[in-house]
Order: structure tokens, then sequence, then C-alpha cells
């Protein structure tokens, strides 16, 4: 018998309809997997293997009793620790929600149920979202697959390295800076940030609300699809969600892998190369962009100026509406609670609970950004950076007025050794260079597999952007470079990572 | 701690003598919807504690705000009532400050964006009308309620624990912030203030958007107040008087800070910008927080709500259907009922407006409808302070007893039992009429008869009064009463009715029986 956690989700999804695999057997043989390989990954912060079966088993009676089942009826799934889980707890990463419980589902969450999809657990991230390599996490470092001295990308590292480590088929990320797309990238597996609005927030624990989106991560461009529409479309509780019909994503998929891209302009932006660019990043790269011109898509560089200025333009508005939405988290209505000893007032308990329940880089952020927002520093700071937003907006406008898409590494480098940044906050933020812009003007990007870089043997991202709304196009492209990789190669790039 | 100091206060007189008051008041309202401004909890008041909670209003990690429509539709009507600039977009943004009752550590307010701008109310005190301008007019949620338990003060400081009720965190607030309220002659300061948070509150009851009752904090008030030297431009440094409940407490806080103000001016020092806390049962404040610097509340555009941006049309249909304004009202009611503004201002003082306007529209004249509320009816409703609606008697009820009375059926002192019965819950007038046995006895044959009978059984005084002593006929009066069981009053229509006895004298219209039968 083939081994179930190798398949992909669509495979999956299959063998359950037709009957070749029950769920239950699925979902075991995915937790018996976890047991086997995550005391060395660490990609869950919590198994819910209960749930999970009683979810398998449920899709098993359901095809017994003669009901159709969803596209992803019975698939497992890794669910981002940002995401609330009614009665499963939810930690975000951090020690300020240890052993919370969450008395209600996010709309993700909701969503996932209602597809049949059996959600395996909650997996690691670097603390409340911030972070490109998960070692931000409270309760330790997520390790990347392909080695386990390296950095799985973060900050949805877990549900990357979840993926890459056959511990799941389909995860769920967040996307602020590049929180799905880096680590889609330094792991060889596919993340796609869909448009802002374009999947609810509602239940998805606030980091830098007009900059986080939810979306798919998957080991095929198909899987991520399939997840994608699982997910979007509008929700009445989320009132920056679209209300709009979810665009075609899984019937792109199918036409870029059936009918490819011909005619397709694709723009390379100009900005994304130069210093920092590892040497095999670029190689993959460049080598990827041949091969879509080899496929009969016309190649254009794009100048997209503003992009310059993304990188300390989000490092104002990211920390600036951390610090404020991180002020809930002050040891009156739930998680941690220090000092609360009859001898500190109430403020000090809040101070203490902080001050304990917090992680580094959530404070620098905090910091960070109630200075950006003081009375007097507003308009230098968080007021430029807003305009830097709206010149970034006007160069993808631009941009989309010649070419459908974009292309760029995903990342300058491939993944970086565990500890190698960790004092070098500005070294860290370099990992998201290519990805931030995408989430400041709240259109869609993906990344996906393009090789190993020959240097280090370790996996190279491609980055595609779309317009707002445009999702699909990511799938289209994705899938039509994916199959002409996989020709190429002659098996899935994961296959090469090393045995656990 | 109560380490409140006693503050030295000026003569109210020499204070306005030597004195401007500046004025700005700022008032929340607690919109009446049934939702609360974010989310779809309940807003019923009075419930268990943390019982209208959700993930949204209780600020759970991943919670999100959806505006409340209504919400929106009440602010923009009391921003068109208000005279005010309908916002064609503006947005909510975070006020971050930390505090125990305030779910998110940020209430979800308007800052630089409100939904209604520069407008005025006009306001009449003394028969002089005063134009308070409007600065804005802005939504936000209010915050959970914290009861502090023990301690002295009642305040957060010395408290043994607090307790804190969510019900109230999310419900919908328009705050209304007026220009400074300069101008206004000093004595009258204090007066314009409690008038402009009166017509301010009729207006909110006359649109419908909420009780505004501020015994339940559905209306709280704050009083900004600064002074400077009679004549001068510039504003003084003001206090914020916080809270202040009521009506007269309005006044009041505006006069207790005018003479403090004074006083602490006067003899050379400074006034701190500061919070004070209103006392109601002295009428002081005390201080509170001193601002040292201004608050840095780091205001931001809510990003988690999309901007607001009321069509055009729908604005004009909300204009459209305002309802006539309190002030509209009280001039075309005054033309109506032939009163001047300065009547129509005791009417509207004794919240008798409504009810009298009802009276009428059931039959009754205006005279008698006033009188009948104002005078019986008000002094009830202030014996067992409550307001004249919640009194168990109607319109309806009163203008039938002025019709009684008109018809000549009721005297005004039968009427007086009558509401008396109809307030003791004995059933509608003409029910109390009945089982009392309340009538006019205008059967002039049977009371002649009975006068007759009296005059003859009591020779004597019959004879006393013929000499002139009129004041012996009580006790022929007390015969006929006890005769024709006629209770405490009775009236004689005519002239005709002249007994033949020759008594009572003629041009004497009505006998009045100085005690009862
Ligand atoms: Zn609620």
């Amino acid at each position: 018998m083939t081994d179930l956690t190798k398949r992909t989700a669509a495979e999956t999804a299959a063998a359950i309809a037709n009957g070749e695999v029950s769920a239950v057997e699925v979902a075991e043989a995915h937790l018996d997997r976890i047991a086997k390989v995550d005391d060395r990954i660490n990609a869950f912060l919590h198994v819910d293997a209960e749930g999970a079966l009683a979810a398998a088993r449920a899709v098993d009676a359901k095809r017994a009793a003669g009901e159709k089942l969803g596209p992803l009826a019975g698939v497992p799934l890794a669910l981002k620790d940002l995401f609330t889980t009614r009665g499963i707890p939810t930690t975000c990463g951090s020690k300020i929600l240890e052993g919370w419980l969450p008395p209600y589902d996010a709309t993700v969450t909701r969503r996932l149920r209602e597809a049949d999809v059996v959600i395996l657990g909650k997996s690691n991230m670097d603390e409340f979202a911030m972070g490109s390599s998960t070692e931000n996490s409270a309760y330790g470092p997520t390790r990347n697959p392909w080695d386990l001295d390296r950095i799985p990308g973060g900050s949805g590292g877990g549900s990357a390295a979840a993926l890459a480590s056959f511990q799941a088929p389909l995860a769920i990320g967040t996307d602020t800076g590049g929180s799905i797309r880096q680590p889609g990238a330094v792991t060889g597996t596919v993340g796609v940030k869909p448009t802002y609005g374009g999947v609810s927030r509602y239940g998805m624990v606030a980091f830098s609300s007009s900059l986080d989106q939810g979306g798919p991560c998957a080991r095929t461009v198909l899987d991520a699809a399939l997840l994608h529409e699982a997910i979007a479309g509008y929700d009445m509780l989320d009132s920056t969600s679209i209300d709009a019909p979810v665009p075609a994503v899984v019937e792109a998929a199918k036409l870029g892998a059936t009918q490819g891209i011909k005619g397709l302009r694709v723009g390379v932006v100009k900005q994304f190369a130069g210093e920092g660019y590892q040497a095999g990043v670029v190689q993959r790269f460049q080598e990827s962009v041949e091969l879509l011109r080899a496929l009969g898509a016309e190649i254009v560089e794009i100048d997209c100026p503003s992009f310059d200025f993304a990188l300390p333009a989000y490092y104002l508005i990211a920390p600036s509406e951390c610090s404020s939405n991180l002020a809930r988290f002050d040891a009156m209505r739930y998680g941690l609670r220090v000092g609360d000893d009859g001898a500190h007032s109430a403020e000090e308990v809040t101070a203490l609970t902080r001050e304990a329940g917090f992680g580094a880089e959530v404070k620098r952020r905090i910091m960070l950004g109630t200075y950006a927002l003081s009375s007097g520093y507003y308009d230098a700071y968080y007021g430029q950076a807003q305009k830097v937003r709206t010149l970034i907006i006007r160069d993808f406008e631009a941009a989309f007025t010649q070419v459908d898409v974009l292309v760029s590494p995903t990342t300058p480098t491939t993944a970086f050794k565990i500890g190698e940044r960790a004092d070098d906050p500005m070294a860290m933020y370099l990992a998201d260079l290519c990805t931030i812009p995408t989430n400041l003007a709240g259109n869609a990007g993906m990344s996906l597999p393009c090789g190993l870089a020959p240097e280090d043997g370790l996996p190279v991202g491609l980055q595609i952007l779309a317009p707002a709304m445009a999702d699909d196009r990511l799938y289209r492209v994705g899938a039509a470079l994916e199959a002409a990789l996989l020709e190429q190669w002659g098996r899935p790039i994961l296959d090469l990572a090393p045995a656990l | 701690m109560s380490t409140a100091t006693t503050d030295e206060l000026m003569d109210l007189d020499e204070a306005l003598a030597r004195f401007d008051p500046v004025m700005g008041l700022e008032v929340h309202v607690e919109l009446g919807t049934s939702t609360k401004m974010f989310c779809s909890c309940p807003t019923e008041f009075g419930a268990e504690p943390n019982t209208q909670v959700c993930p949204t209003c209780l600020g759970l990690p991943g919670a999100l705000p959806v505006v409340n429509a209504v919400a929106v539709e009440s602010a923009i009507r009391i921003g068109l009532a208000l005279n005010c600039s309908i916002a064609e977009w503006c947005r909510f943004a975070r006020k971050n400050y930390f505090y125990p009752d305030m779910p998110k550590n940020f209430q979800t307010s308007q800052y630089d964006e409100p939904i209604a701008y520069d407008g005025y109310l006009d306001v009449e005190v003394e028969g002089r009308s005063f134009r308070i301008g409007i600065e804005r007019a802005h939504m936000e949620e209010d915050t959970g309620k914290s009861t502090h338990v023990g301690g002295a003060t009642g305040r957060i400081h010395g408290a043994d624990y607090s307790l804190v009720d969510y019900n109230r965190a999310g419900i919908p607030l328009i705050e209304i912030v007026t220009k400074p309220i300069v101008g206004v002659p000093g004595h009258l300061a204090p007066a314009v203030a409690r008038a402009y948070v009166a017509e301010l509150r009729e207006l909110i009851v006359a649109l419908g958007v909420s009780e505004a009752r501020m015994e339940r904090g559905q209306m709280r008030c704050d009083v900004n107040l600064s002074l400077k030297p009679a004549g001068a431009e510039k504003f003084g440094t003001r206090s914020e008087t916080k809270n202040v409940n009521s009506l007269r407490s309005v006044e009041r806080a505006a006069r207790f800070e005018i003479q403090r103000h004074a006083a602490v001016l006067a003899s050379g020092g400074t006034i701190v910008q500061e919070t004070r806390h209103f006392h109601e049962d002295k009428g002081t404040t005390t201080s509170g927080r001193v601002k040292e610097e201004a608050e840095d509340y780091r205001y931001f555009p809510e990003p988690d709500l999309v901007p607001v941006a009321p069509s055009r049309e729908w604005v004009e249909q909300l204009r459209a259907t305002l309802p006539e304004l309190p002030g509209a009202r009280r001039k075309r009611l005054a033309q109506d009922w032939a009163i001047s503004d300065f009547d129509m201002q005791s009417v509207v003082n004794a919240g008798a407006l409504d009810v009298i306007e009802a009276t009428v529209a059931a039959g009754s004249d205006p005279a008698s409808a006033r009188k009948w509320w104002l005078g019986e009816l008000a002094r009830t409703a202030n014996e067992r302070a409550v307001e004249l609606a919640e009194l168990p008697i109607t319109p309806a009820h009163v203008a039938r007893i002025v019709e009684l009375v008109s018809a000549g059926e009721l005297s005004d002192k039968l009427a007086r039992q009558v509401i008396e019965g109809v307030l003791a819950g004995e059933g509608d007038p003409d029910a109390v009429v009945a089982k009392r046995g309340l009538k006019v006895v205008s059967d002039d044959g049977a009371l002649l008869t009975a006068i007759d009978e009296a005059i003859a059984a009591n020779p004597a005084v019959a004879e006393k009064i013929r000499g002139g002593n009129h004041k012996a006929a009580g006790v022929i009066v007390g015969a006929v009463m006890k005769a024709t069981r006629v209770s405490r009053a009775f009236r004689l229509r005519a002239t005709p009715a002249v007994p033949s006895a020759g008594w009572p004298p003629a041009g004497t219209e009505r006998v009045r029986p100085r005690s009862g039968p």
C-alpha cells in the first residue's frame, strides 16, 4: 500500500470519495507521521488527534450514507495557530495566550469544518506572526525538513514544515508581509496570499489588520486552489471582506496545467534583484523566466520605483497597527495573568503580564508602533508610510496595465541557519523584501518551488503577483510552470528532501 | 482616597462681575438601537452582568467589528437636527488607552473625520434666545462598567477589588461637542448650559433615537469651563467636570466651577487643567486626574472597518423624514394655545408638553389641560418622584374630566376628587364619578325642596340670615348637604334657583360649605 501521507490533497480526496481508503485511515496515517517526525520538526503546537479522528469518522459516515462529499472531504490539514478554534488551544505562538480555549471558531475554521477538512492540529508560528523564521515562537523554533539546522521561514514555518515533512497535505497560513510565501519558498512548497479581503479575517488573531490575509498552503498548485476555494468568499463578520464572487482558482489551476500560458504577458520587477540576492536563487529564478518564455509568455521588465520604500513603510504600518491590536492582552479576561496576588494594582498586573507574556520581537514592534503613532510623530511616520503605500499601489496599477502578472524571487536567499539572524532584526526583515509590496497594495501573490540552489541544495521560490481579485491568474501561471518544471525534474521537488 | 480639600469659592455675582465664563459641553448619548455598535448583542438595560456579550464586544482575540447601520442612521439624523453638515466620507479611528473596562484597550471612535460637524442648536433662557454652536457629533462605542468594591471613594484607587460588566461595552454612543460657548451674559451661563442639555435631550427624544434618560446614564454630560478677565479675548485654562448626570447638576456644576475658578484666579493662583468629579449631593467638584500633558491617545484610522460614506440621496431622505423638532413644535403649540414663550418654558420644564398636547388632542381646551397637568398632577408627580407620563392617568382621562367640568357635571373641587380616584386606580373618570357618587346636583327642584326644609327646620338661623348675618348660612348649607347627600362641592347655576325664602342674597352665585358632609 502506498504511503497515504505522500499523496496530494486532490488524490486523497478522490481516494476517500471512491472508497479506496477511509478518511479515518488517512487521518491515522498522518497522526502516525506526526508522532514519528514532529519531535524533530516542531511543526505542531497542538495535535487534536481526537477531533481529527471524529471529523474523519463523520466523513466516512457521510460517504456510507451516500451523501456527496466535497472536493476536500477527509483531507487532513494543519491550521496556523493564529486562527481561533472553539475549545482547542489557540496560542498564536505566545506565552500570553497559553491555555486559552477560544469560545468560537474563526470563519476560516468554520469553513474548513463545513468542507469536511480534517484539522489535525495547530501549527507553530512566530509569536503573533511577527517574524520570518518561526524562531520567535514562545514554544521553540520549527525546523526546516530540508535541513534541521535551518529555519522553515516565518511566520508560518509550522504550516510549511508540516507540508514539507508530509505531516499534512494542506495547511493554512497568514501573510502580513510574506508569512505564507516566504516559508513556502524555503521549504519547497506552494503558498498563496489571496487578495486582501478575499478570505475572512474573522477569528484570525490580528497582527496588522490592514495587511493580514489568511491563505492556503499546499504541496501543489491545484491543492492550493482547492483549499483557496474552500476558505475564500464574503463574510459579513469581516467588514473588509470583499462581497464578490471568488475568482475561479481551481478552474484556473486546471487550465494552466493543461492549456499553458501562451500569450501571457509576464513582468519581471527590476527592483527585486541585485545586492543581497543569493546567486543560486537568481539563477533558478532566471531559468524559470526563460521557461515561462519557452511556454509562450511575453517577458517584459517592469520598473516599480516605489518598491524600494516598501520595507521601511511596512515596518511603520505593521508595528503601529500591532501596538493597538495587541493592547487587548491585559490579563483581564483571558490568557496569562501575572502578579494577581492582592499586592498589585490592575495596572501593575497588566504590565507584569505583558512583560512576562510577550517575547522580545513582539515588544520591539509594540514599542516601534507606539512611538510611530505618538502625537507629533504620526505624520512623519504613520502618515508618511501610508503615502508610500499609495505610491506602491500606483506602481502596481501601472505595471498591470502592461503585463498580466509580475514575477520575482520570493525571498532573496534560501533557508538560513537557525540563530543566524536572530540578533540582527534588519537582516531578518530583508527576508520579506520581495513579498511586502503585495501586502501594502492588497493584491494577490503566490510562491511556488522553482528548483534547488546549486550552492546549498535548498529550495528556491518563485513569486507570482497578480492584481486584486485576479487571484486566478496566479493559479493559471503557477500550474503551467509547475507542470513544466515537473516534466524537467521527473518528480516532485519534495522527493529530493532528505528522509526523516 | 478622600483627600478632597475644600475649595475657596468667590461669590457668584462678584465672580461674574470680574470674569467672563467660557463653556464647552460634551454630551454622550446612548443610542436606543436594539443591538450594539459593532456586534449583534442586545442592548437592553438591566440584564444580568456579562450576559449580553460576544467575542467582538469582549475584545476576544480575532474578533472583528461590523458597523450597525441603524446607529449610523441615528447619527446622521441627530446631525441633521442639529443643523450640521454630514460627512460624505468618514472613518472610524482607534483611541488607544488602557482601562480594564475597555475590552480592546482602544475605543473605536471617530477622530478628525466625524460623521456630522459644524451645526448649531438654539436655546431659550428667560425669554432670550442663544445659539449654541455645535462643533461635531461623532459615533463611538461605550465602555464596560466598573464597580469598585471596598475603599472609601468608590473609585478604582483604594478599592479591594473591581467588578466589570461588559454588557454596556459596545453600546452605540453619539458624542456631541459644542463650540466654545462665549458671549452669554455671565449670570445666565449656568442656565444656558442647562437649557442646552435640556433642549438636546428633547431633540434626541423627538428623533426617537434614544430615551436619553440621564438617571440611567443614557445621556451623560461633561462640563468644560474656563474664565477670562471680563472683556478679554484669550481663553483661560479649563477644567473638565465629568459625568454630570442631571439637568440640575449641569447648572450647579457650571456655577460651582465659575466660583471656584474665580477664587483661584483672584488670589493670583493658576487653574490646573484637570478632570473633576461632580458630587451630586453637595453640588461641588473635586479634583480627579491632573493632565500634566495632553493625553496621547495615538489615534489612527480603524483598519478593521471600511469608511462610512452616506450617499447624498440617503442623507436627503433622512432630512425629509425628520420629525418636527422641539423648538418648532414649541413655537407652534405656544401659538395654538395662545401662551407666551415664558409660559411655554414652564410647560417644558415640567415635562408636560407631550401630555398637554395629547390632552388637547383628546378634546380638552388648552388652558384646562395646562391647568390640570401643571397643577394637581405636577404636584402628585413631584410627590411620587415620577414623570408626568408615568402617572396612572392618561391624557384621555384628563380630557374627559375637563369635559365633565365644562358640562357642569363636576366642579373643580369634585374634579380633583375624580383625579384622586383615577390615580388611586379606581378606574376611569366616569367610573370614579359613579363609584364615589360625585355629581354636581343640578336638579334645582330637589335642592330647593331641601333648602326650604332646612330653613323651616332652623327658623332661628334663617332669621339671623335675613337679618344680614350671612355667616350663619353654614348651618343651613350643612343641613341641605346632609339631606341631598351631596359631597364637598356643589353648584347652583342660575338665578331662577333663588329659593323662595329669598336666600341667598341676590348676586351670590356659589355657596361653598366650609367643611365636608
Ligand atoms: Zn457583542
